[in-house]
């Protein structure tokens, strides 16, 4: 038997570090070659650590939200064989750890000792719903919150078990003398669960809980934060009158598909990318990076549409290559592509980055007017809104038209009020008469 | 410039720091200790420990004194005896010497790092400290300040010559033939009586109208009557003003406006005790402030994210074990605990003769709640045990709820009453009722009968009075 150690491998390129967000195994598990062992985070895209071996998990080396270095040792096997620790060569860190448990580097014997305390409490949780609910007892240890400002009557083993548990104790009513709660009074309780405690509302509640930010929220945070601290926003709010883009949808998609031709179902996305890549073409500043370290603008060629889509885990921003090449079928396959692999979190590192400019879409939820936040360092976004009917006066009389506001940000340093009005004044000719966005030329 | 990181650093070890690391070592956290001085802080050094040395051998020597005077009851006679205070004071010293040197051990097994010298904050996750050996700078993910409090110095009797704090009262090789003590606080008291037991003339002078304050007349009644006999003047309402010019008398303007010089070997200054806020780069970080101290919540954080704050440094009451216990919270929540400060109660004792403890809330306090309330009290005069120690003057006093019999507070006065202040603080923490009291058997002969029979007496049915 021997010891295999498994080190972050490298994930991405140029990447010297990445965050720890999940572990799929525990010490003690028997895991075997091309298992998941974890999954860690880079900059965009979440990358998995498959094992190389079978074996005996015996050690890790990460919590979860730690940044781990590229070739740090993370993973501690026990295998068949000699494994990859040469006994009595080169001292690795963990390596020390096993034989003697006393080597002060080793964070798992000193942080084994820590979740003891909590099992005590969790047994009771997993063991009481049967065996309480069927108790008397329950009726009166569940009541009325206390009035206000009065103490639980509880002993401090008491209050200790309720706080790991994450018991308010003010909703949880004592059988005990003078109303005191008991070890059996929060076994009811939370035999009963946690809608015993919206009964009793309106009791105020106090409790605060710390949850780390971490994985994509905290990349997204750094993001937002970086965005809206060095880019000065200026946010242009125009309604366009997307009927006829409506209609043209609507026959394009009702349109016999070519026989071998995937052609997608078009969502008023395709049609905005066209239109964006036909203004960008007299507006190329639009399209482009901004160094303000360097102090330089890179303005490029490939129109590279990011589309920011709301997933499971979080906001992630795929990106639709050269979107300058594609028409508007192909527009569209790709946007269904990239939102699936975002949803199912197999977007790659290549496909959540480098876009050039971003498209945001509140639009399924509503809302009038948004204020998106530029995805740094491009200088726009173009924020889409709900398309609603709505009256529009043509000069005699108010007729229904389907109406859609249109809500983009500009980075105010390089990008001029007036050129963001005319830009998005082209987008708006564009898709109001879509046509347009098929003229070539 | 030599740089070390860790995940914990606490910033003085006095009984809050100390606590706090031992705990974090325990629980495995990488912890960082900086202390300028010895560890213990001032409880163990120049307060609570060697203070109750001094009392002690005060009142030893006191009471061979009284049975040298043929007055003993107990048919005991001696003849008169002497103090060496330098060998009081060096055996004092030996106490404390044993306990430091213990906590510096139990850090060191606790795998806690200790850097001796003066930290000051560089920003919030960076301190440096000047050691002996150069400047150590330390980078912490948490820091938790516990520089605890100092003696307050008065402007016009500032500390040197014969005026001395606490501090200096503690380490003195004679014995002032004139003691005079300004502030009738706790600490006052409790060195001016250990003064006068041994030999001293005291005086306290107070510029409220009575001395310790903070706790009931009926409370203190027994300690006044004792200030009595031991021949201690003290004058109320009267304000210190300044030192004589020749520096061996206190001026004071009494109670009715008249200047007096009272002849003084030592003055010893006990006007309380501030926060210690300033020296170690509070405004490099600019913390919230309550008052004086830091401000603090229920989980010991300030106001910046990172930096907890336990201990003196944090408000009343200044108690050790006050510290004591956030400290061993805040290593606790370092270490991804669920925890926050939920005490019911922090009991104080004061070492006065007779000893003064109090737990939770004193009659008045509970009636200013509006609560209507139950007292029971229990003089131990009653008490066999009080009577064969000669320690009758005195009581036990229980405070409860008139409806459900919930004990609220419980104070006593007494000799070796401050012992009683476990199972106060025990009665109270686990939510105590009169009923619970009374139904405790009470070891017998032992003055802890008093609390039983005082949760009796509440009930209406005192047995032995």
């Amino acid at each position: 038997m021997g010891e295999h150690i498994i080190k972050l491998p490298d994930v991405g390129e140029g990447v010297a570090e990445a965050e720890l967000v999940e572990w799929h195994v525990k010490v003690g598990d028997i895991v075997r070659e091309d298992a998941v062992l974890a999954a860690v985070m880079t900059d965009k895209a979440t990358v998995e650590i498959p094992s190389p071996v079978d074996g005996e998990i015996l050690w890790l080396g990460a919590e979860i939200g730690d940044t781990v270095a590229i070739g740090s040792p993370i993973v501690r096997l026990k295998v068949a064989g000699e494994g990859n620790v040469k006994a009595g060569g080169k001292p690795t860190e963990p390596a020390a750890d096993t034989e003697a448990p006393a080597a002060p580097a080793s964070p798992k014997p000193e942080t084994a000792p820590a979740p003891k305390p909590a099992r005590p409490v969790e047994a009771p949780v997993k063991a009481a719903p049967p065996a309480a609910a069927a108790k008397p007892l329950s009726t009166s240890s569940v009541g009325a919150p206390r009035a206000e400002g009065e103490k639980p009557l509880a002993s401090p083993a008491i209050r200790l078990r309720a706080k790991e548990a994450g018991i308010d104790l003010r909703q949880v009513s004592g059988s005990g003398p003078a109303g005191r709660i008991g070890h059996e009074d929060i076994k009811a309780f939370l035999a009963r669960g946690p809608q015993v405690a919206k009964a009793s509302s309106l009791a105020r509640n106090d409790g605060v809980q710390d949850i780390k930010v971490i994985g994509l929220r905290r990349k997204i945070a750094e993001k937002m934060t970086l965005s809206k601290s060095r880019i000065p926003h200026i946010t242009y709010v125009e309604e366009i009158d997307v009927t006829a883009l409506e209609d043209l949808r609507a026959a394009l998609n009702k349109e016999k598909r070519p026989v071998g031709a995937e052609r997608p179902k078009l969502t008023l996305l395709p049609f905005l990318m066209r239109a964006m890549v036909k203004a960008i073409a007299d507006q190329p500043n639009l399209n482009a990076l901004f160094d303000d370290e360097a102090g330089i603008i890179h303005q490029h060629g490939g129109i590279h549409i990011g589309i920011a889509a709301q997933t499971p885990s979080g906001l992630v921003v795929p990106v639709v290559k050269h979107a300058e090449a594609r028409d508007i079928w192909e527009c569209g396959a790709e946007v269904i592509r990239l939102a699936e692999a975002a949803k199912s979190g197999t977007a790659t590192r290549d496909e959540l980055s480098g876009s050039t400019i971003t498209i945001t879409s509140l639009g399924a939820m509503g809302g009038v007017a948004t204020t998106p936040v530029i995805n740094h360092p491009e200088v726009a976004i173009i924020g889409v809104n709900k398309m609603m009917v709505r009256p529009v006066w043509d000069g005699t009389q108010f007729i229904p038209r389907k109406m859609m506001n249109l809500s983009s940000s500009f980075d105010h340093r390089v990008i001029d009020g007036w050129d963001a009005a005319v830009f998005i004044q082209r987008i708006k000719t564009l898709l109001e008469t879509p046509a347009m966005i098929f003229v070539e030329g | 410039m030599r740089e070390i990181s860790c995940k914990l650093l606490v910033i003085g070890a006095g009984p809050g720091g100390y606590v706090c690391a031992i705990r974090a070592g325990q629980l495995g956290i990488d912890t960082v200790i900086v202390e300028t001085g010895k560890p213990g802080g001032t409880c163990l050094n120049v307060g609570c420990i060697p203070s109750k040395a001094l009392i002690h051998a005060a009142e030893e020597f006191e009471k061979i004194a009284h049975m040298a005077g043929g007055k003993s009851p107990l048919g005991i006679s001696v003849a008169a005896p002497k103090l060496d205070l330098a060998k009081t004071i060096a055996w004092k010293d030996g106490i404390v010497s044993r306990l430091t040197s213990g906590v510096s051990g139990l850090l060191k097994k606790a795998k806690v790092k200790t850097v001796q010298g003066w930290a000051t904050f560089r920003d919030g996750k960076t301190v440096e400290v000047e050691t002996e050996t150069g400047l150590q700078v330390i980078r912490a993910e948490v820091i938790v300040i516990a520089t605890g409090s100092a003696s307050i110095e008065l402007p016009f009797l500032p500390f040197g010559g014969p005026v001395v704090s606490s501090t200096e009262a503690l380490a003195l090789n004679e014995v002032p033939k004139k003691l005079a003590v300004v502030g009738g606080g706790y600490i006052g008291l409790e060195l001016g009586i250990a003064f006068a037991r041994m030999g001293s003339q005291v005086t306290v002078v107070e510029a409220l109208p009575r001395v310790l304050a903070q706790y009931d007349a009926e409370l203190t009644r027994p300690v006044v009557k004792r200030l009595a006999q031991l021949g201690i003047t003290v004058m109320l309402e009267a304000k210190a003003k300044g030192l004589s010019t020749q520096g061996d008398a206190l001026l004071v303007e009494t109670a009715d406006g008249k200047n007096a010089k009272l002849a003084a070997d030592k003055i010893l200054v006990t006007v309380g005790r501030k926060p210690v806020t300033e020296g170690w780069g509070l405004d490099q970080i600019d913390l919230d402030m309550a008052g004086k101290f830091i401000k603090i919540d229920d989980h010991c954080r300030t106001s910046m994210r990172g930096i907890f704050a336990i201990g003196d440094v944090t408000g009343e009451p200044m108690l050790a074990h006050r510290a004591m216990a956030q400290g061993e919270m805040v290593a606790e929540i370092v270490a991804g605990h669920k925890r926050s400060w939920d005490k019911r109660a922090i009991p104080a004792v004061c070492f006065t003769d007779p000893e003064l403890v109090t737990a939770g809330l004193s009659p008045d306090e509970a009636k200013a709640l509006g609560i209507e309330i139950k007292i029971g009290q229990f003089p131990f005069a009653a008490n066999g045990r009080a009577m064969t120690k000669l320690g009758e003057d005195g009581f036990v006093r229980v405070v409860a709820r008139a409806d459900n019999h919930l004990v609220l507070g419980i104070q006593a006065v007494g000799q070796g009453v401050s012992e009683l202040a476990a199972s106060f603080g025990l009665a109270l923490e686990m939510g105590a009722r009169l009923e619970d009291i009374a139904g405790t058997i009470h070891a017998h002969p032992t003055q802890g009968e008093g609390f039983q029979e005082a949760a009796l007496k509440a009930l209406g049915h005192a047995l032995h009075i």
